[in-house]
């Protein structure tokens, strides 16, 4: 089932979105444990059911209307508990709705809202196992972890416990959790898309995206979710875009080849994402795929992003810094978990979150507060920002030479529960080629293009130049024409069901 | 030991509120007096997912204070975060500017025992002001004793005004600080309350050998919040440091209190405990780019200045530097009193200053009443002089009326009707029989009559004694109910005694 396919239904009244929304009020029921989900109240999502049939059947209804979809639970929103998968914020409700809420719900697009799901703790975290509710489980296998940070959302849309669903990105954390599960995700350019209502991990970074089984499906969110947000000073004023304008056209307009549609595409293949490291098995399912570009008309070329290994240090200064400062407002005093145990103000302050945070959390404070503090902000915090900028220029040197860049999302498939909750350090070396995009604040996206031999998926990342997102979807759409990657079915199936 | 000549070394840090709509990065009001968070938005509260969005009306009003004290309103200045912990700071981070302010530079003078002194000015920065922690009579929610937070203030608009350490004495503190004060007011841009905190000092203090180059250590006295406590605390803070010194110790640079009960000041933090603010740009917030047209813009709209005005009536109307200084001492009186410049001729000016420097002036004082509230407007004082000037009425007399519209405007149930009226002058004139007696006829009947009643006073005159004229011309003067032309009273009187 598509966002494409639910419209025409529920146009049609073959289906109502109560039927809809019960059908997968109920899956999530059934696939409780593969814990995509921290929030749901399925009286709530009926209402707003209710609403959408109601906007249809008086034909006030727009393309996502009554179509259901579930937001990351780093997004605020009113009735459904904001988290941010954190102890800090175990209970806490929202009385206002993130815009990316509002603009897709029932104010705006008409979605009705399943409920909020897992991620890692403040989104800080490649495999959702930083979360204080409990890892999501990758449905493809159930023993391996589904990315992160916004790895309940990827979960759900794979295991058919939603058809769309919000994430956040802010190294990687919609692309990458979208490749271990085996479905598209797209970050957009920094500033796309309203901040505002997004619990703030890292400001300069963070940027919210759909995650659907389809690029033509993440096209219709887009055109709800864009849009200058006088609320953040940050979001861009853009003149309004359909970002389904694209979809099927020839890449050259002049083209009239239909077997070749992207003829006339340059994709720029950057050597540093092919070093050593990089998984074989992904390895070849990436040249696998920029054949089938290949096939479809569209030339490889060669080019280089050199800075592409400074991009984890760079973000491991600047996202934890920004970090500290951020969750510093988490304190115990206005809202929010704090300790029984305190005799005294600083008492408070350690105790709540010494208790409320995970360890992740507390590490990238740590770091953060050290690379700010007197003495080591021009060590680490400007010579940071400075790499910053030159890795932002390297791309666009790339850009001069195609016009979208492709390679693998990660080094590797999803791993193991536990394999590397030890060892930080590995992980954070997971997001080697999803970093530089947020550094940079180009838009990119994860589209599936394979599986390894043990059937974990395996996703290939496209990075556009800022804006560029109507063009990369057309191009993934292209190829999700060509290829079924995109329509496969966790053999882990929801248990009891039978669709 | 000898006596050492000490120097007082002062540096003053001004937190100006800005009179402004809203907060600096919300949309609350910042009204004071409001029961507490009523006044405090999800922003203010610092609710997971909010933002901070700039209020251009803050940012107009530091473009004003920069221009009105000469500075350089910086094309780009950045907003970073000044980390610390402290409930009533809800974000955990203050928003302010810091290596890259708003305004750089420019220079306020000040006048001390008749010596005019430039006192320079560092920067002026944007900020948000941080709530209040309730300690005394606060109760919890089930009457126990507990301490509260109230966040109506938070996120208010601050411009904090930073000297140079140039003054140096807490006379030329003071008088910098009333300068300033006058200044935000004028330009309307704080309304200067300092009871509500609209208007803090901070002084930072130190004292050097006499002659000596370096700086000695500083202290920095906190949240000064009139012009007494200032001078008080510097003095007392400069007497603490000096026995210090001389007794053998050494000043700790820290921050301290002034304890306006018990005349001192005490110790808050020692730099030892000072916290690292690990500033950083908020990245929340874009730089702020203040492009030349929106400055221009705003300078064609700022207000003339106490100093031009000051510059103008005196080169146009050879008005005293004691007037001019008084009239524009707050800008209400100011604009009276350039309402008045507007009615009446170019000679009658100095006049004009007189009335208003004393019987405006003291009257307002007696009522403490803002010049725009006061019962006589600018209409009367044109008409008062034009009829002394013409000779309808005397200088006496003209005051006398003052005093009268006055008192009808004050106990005017509907005071702008009845007072604005045109020609008010007149009809007091004549319905009072306020007229001047200049008919010579007249006149010398009345002077007659007094020369009958008073032949003693006549002899003496005579006889030489020239205050014996005076004492007739009193009496004159009475007998017409101060209604006859002195001047004419003077020429006629000395004729008839020849």
């Amino acid at each position: 089932m598509t966002i494409e396919k639910l419209h025409e239904a529920l146009i049609n009244k073959q289906l109502s979105s109560v039927e809809v929304t019960n059908y997968f009020l109920n899956r999530i029921d059934t696939a409780k444990d593969l814990n995509a989900y921290i929030d749901v109240q399925p009286e709530l999502s009926l209402a707003q059911a209710r609403q959408a049939d109601q906007l249809i059947a008086q034909g006030n209804q727009g393309y996502l209307t009554g179509i259901p979809i579930a937001h990351k639970d780093v997004f605020v929103t009113k009735g459904w508990k904001s988290t941010a998968a954190s102890k800090m914020l175990g209970n806490y409700q929202s009385p206002f709705d993130a815009t990316v809420v509002e603009k897709l719900g029932m104010l705006g697009s008409g979605m009705v809202c399943l409920g909020k799901t897992n991620m890692d703790e403040f989104a800080m975290g490649s495999s959702n196992e930083n979360s204080a509710f409990g890892p999501a489980l990758n449905p493809w296998n159930l023993d391996y972890v589904p990315g992160g940070s916004s790895g309940g959302s990827a979960v759900a849309v794979a295991a058919g416990l939603t058809i769309a669903a919000t994430g956040t990105d802010t190294g990687g954390s919609i692309r990458q959790p979208a490749a271990f599960c085996g479905i598209t995700g797209i970050k957009p350019t920094y500033g796309r898309v309203s901040r505002y209502g997004m619990i703030a991990y890292a400001s300069s970074l963070d940027q919210a995206g759909p995650m659907a089984k389809t690029a033509s499906e993440c096209a219709w969110l887009m055109n709800a979710i864009a849009g200058k947000d006088l609320r953040d000073s940050t979001s861009i004023e853009r003149e309004n875009e359909d970002f389904t304008r694209l979809l099927g056209a020839n890449w050259d307009s002049s083209n009239s080849n239909a077997s070749q549609p992207l003829q006339g595409l340059k994709i720029g293949v950057p050597k540093e994402f092919f070093a050593k490291g990089l998984n074989h098995e992904v390895k070849l399912a990436i040249e696998e795929a920029l054949k089938q570009f290949e096939a479809l008309g569209a030339v490889c070329v060669e080019v280089s992003l050199p800075k592409t290994e400074l991009s984890i240090p760079v973000y491991y200064v600047l996202a934890p810094a920004e970090a500290s400062s951020n969750l510093s407002r988490y304190d115990g005093v206005r809202y929010g978990y704090r300790s029984e145990k305190y005799k005294d103000l600083a008492q408070m302050y350690t105790h709540s979150r010494t208790e409320g945070f995970g360890a992740e959390v507390k590490r990238r404070i740590l770091v953060g507060a050290y690379v700010l503090s007197q003495g080591y902000y021009e060590a680490y915090y400007l010579q940071a920002q400075k790499i910053r900028r030159i890795i932002a220029q390297d791309f666009q040197t790339a850009f001069t030479q195609c016009d979208v860049l492709m390679g693998p999302v990660a080094p590797d498939v999803a791993w193991k529960i536990g394999e590397k909750s030890k060892d930080p350090i590995a992980m954070y070396l997971e997001d080697i080629f999803t970093l530089s995009a947020n550094l940079a604040g180009l838009p990119a996206m994860s589209l599936p293009c394979g599986f390894n031999q043990s059937g974990l998926p395996i996703g290939l990342q496209m990075i556009g130049n800022y804006f560029n997102e109507a063009e990369m979807l057309q191009v993934a759409n292209h190829f999700q024409t060509a290829t079924e990657w995109h329509s496969m079915q966790p053999l882990q199936n929801v248990a009891g069901e039978k669709s | 030991m000898s006596q050492i000549e000490w120097e007082v070394v002062i540096g003053l840090e001004t937190h100006a509120q800005l009179m402004t709509q809203s907060k600096i990065f919300s949309g609350a009001s910042i009204a004071f007096g409001a029961s507490p968070n009523e006044q405090a938005c999800a922003v203010d509260l610092a609710l997971p997912g909010t933002l901070p969005v700039l209020n251009e009306g803050a940012v107009n009003h530091a473009i004003r204070f920069g221009l009105a004290i000469g500075s350089v309103v910086a094309p780009m200045s950045v907003f970073a975060r000044k980390n610390y912990f402290y409930p009533d700071l809800p974000k955990g981070y203050q928003i302010s500017q810091f290596s890259l302010p708003v305004v750089v530079g420019g220079k306020i003078m000040i006048e001390v025992d008749g010596q005019v002194k430039e006192i320079q000015l560092t920067r002026a920065h944007l900020e948000e002001d941080a709530g209040k922690s309730l300690h005394d009579d606060f109760a919890g929610p089930h009457g126990e004793s507990s301490s509260g937070i109230d966040l109506n203030r938070a996120g208010t608009p601050l411009l904090e005004i930073v000297t140079e350490p140039v003054m140096r004495s807490a006379t030329e503190a003071v008088a910098y600080a009333k300068e300033l004060h006058a200044l935000v007011m004028w330009l309307g841009i704080c309304d200067g309350n300092m009871q509500e905190g609209s208007f803090r000092c901070d002084a930072n203090v130190s004292v050097r050998p006499k002659g000596q180059k370096e700086f000695g250590t500083r202290c920095e006295i906190k949240n000064l919040n009139s012009f007494k406590f200032l001078e008080e605390a510097i003095l007392h803070e400069v007497q603490r440091q000096i026995e210090l010194i001389e007794d053998g110790g050494r000043v700790v640079q820290e921050t301290r209190l002034y304890d306006p009960d018990k005349m001192e000041t005490r110790s808050m933090r020692s730099k030892e405990d000072a916290q690292d603010y690990r500033y950083f740009p908020d990245p929340d917030l874009l730089p702020l780019q203040i492009a030349q047209e929106r400055i221009n813009g705003i300078r064609a709209l700022m207000p003339a200045l106490p100093k031009e005005l000051r510059e103008e009536w005196q080169n146009t109307y050879g008005l005293s530097s004691y007037d001019t200084g008084l009239l524009t001492q707050d800008k209400a009186l100011a604009h009276f009193f350039i309402e008045v410049l507007k009615l009446i001729e170019i000679d009658l000016a100095k006049p004009a200053a007189n009335l208003m420097a004393g019987e405006f002036a003291s009257a307002m004082n007696k009522e403490s009443l803002s010049a725009d509230l006061a019962p006589v407007r600018p209409i009367h004082i044109a008409e008062l002089l034009k009829r002394t000037k013409d000779g309808t009425i005397s200088n006496k007399i003209a005051k006398e009326i003052f005093s009268q519209i006055w008192e009808l405007g004050l106990n005017a149930s509907d005071r702008q009707e009845s007072i604005l009226l045109e020609g008010l002058v007149d009809q007091i004139i004549d319905q009072k029989g306020l007229r001047q007696i200049s008919d010579v006829g007249a006149i010398e009947k009345i002077i007659d009559q007094v020369l009958i009643e008073n032949p003693k006073s006549v002899e003496e005159y005579r006889s030489g004694k020239e205050k014996a004229f005076n004492a007739l011309v009193g009496q004159i003067m009475k007998a017409s109910k101060g209604k006859a032309n002195p001047g004419q009273v003077n020429t006629l009187l000395k004729q008839k005694l020849i």
